[in-house]
């Protein structure tokens, strides 16, 4: 039943990436083109997700433990530092070449274009790059 | 600015949806959804390995049920550079590793639980995101 959940939860998740179109790139193009045509769209998907997350992360915290996992387990790391900003950053400059990030670039294998697959295979190596430039900031 | 090809009510209802689904997560697991984290750790650690490979399985499994519900079909505009698709692949990976987290990690659980480092990270991705794509429009 926990492996489960793993598996509800991306499930619901890639459906709301299709509702909320953001698995489509020109979708999130459009928010990023601030300065030229600009779509608002992404903007609205993030306060629905807040709305609906905010206040139950905020109820479910306060529960003794999960329920089907022993304890909460998340990072409450509140370190501002260089790699978070340079991170961020390096994550936006992609964001913005193509309009993908790691949710809609996944689910966006399912329609089978090899465009989104060749995107996926490079974030995936940049993910095992990224230990090499940890060190050096 | 022109506003254009705005999506209010889709946006809205997606984005619940998106948020609905992290909190499943949370309640159940006890974990924040971070998706960069999650694909990560499917390469490298042991821990949670299979929780976060069927999370992943998800992802793609979603758009194919919504598919086979609504029998539309799903259609996305993406760039046919292969140079420009590796290179925006190459920074995604690097940068959410190096950053700590991505759109769903920092703007949605983070921002979700008033954590400030993650507000400033999703500033920072949304600003050079916005720089990126006025540049790539001058060129």
């Amino acid at each position: 039943m926990n492996k489960l959940i793993s598996l509800i939860s991306g499930t619901i998740f890639g459906i709301g990436l299709v509702v909320s179109q953001m698995i489509n790139p020109e979708k999130v193009l459009g928010f990023l083109d601030l300065f030229g045509n600009w779509d608002p769209s992404l903007a609205f998907v993030m306060i629905g997700a807040l709305i609906v997350s905010s206040p139950l992360f905020h109820l479910i915290k306060n529960k003794e433990k999960p329920l089907f996992a022993e304890k909460f387990n998340y990072s409450n790391n509140k370190e501002i530092n260089n790699e978070l900003v340079i991170g961020s950053a390096l994550f936006g400059a992609g964001w913005g070449l193509g309009g993908l990030c790691p949710g809609p670039a996944i689910s966006s294998i399912a329609l089978l274009n090899i465009n989104s697959i060749i995107f996926v295979v490079a974030m995936f190596i940049g993910f095992y790059l990224a230990k090499f430039f940890k060190l050096s900031i | 600015m022109n506003i254009i090809n705005f999506t209010p009510i889709s946006a809205i209802i997606g984005g619940m949806i998106i948020g609905l689904a992290v909190v499943i997560f949370f309640l159940f697991k006890g974990r924040l959804v971070g998706i960069s984290g999650i694909a990560a750790n499917v390469l490298s650690e042991k821990k949670n390995k299979f929780d976060n490979l069927l999370f992943l399985l998800g992802l793609v499994i979603g758009p194919i049920i919504y598919s086979v519900f609504t029998k539309q079909v799903i259609s996305i505009t993406i760039s046919n550079s292969l140079i420009l698709l590796i290179c925006a692949g190459l920074l995604v990976g690097i940068g959410t590793r190096i950053g700590g987290g991505c759109t769903s990690g920092h703007g949605i659980s983070g921002i979700g639980r008033f954590s400030l480092r993650s507000i400033v990270a999703t500033v920072t991705f949304m600003v050079v995101g916005i720089l990126t794509v006025l540049i790539k429009n001058f060129v």
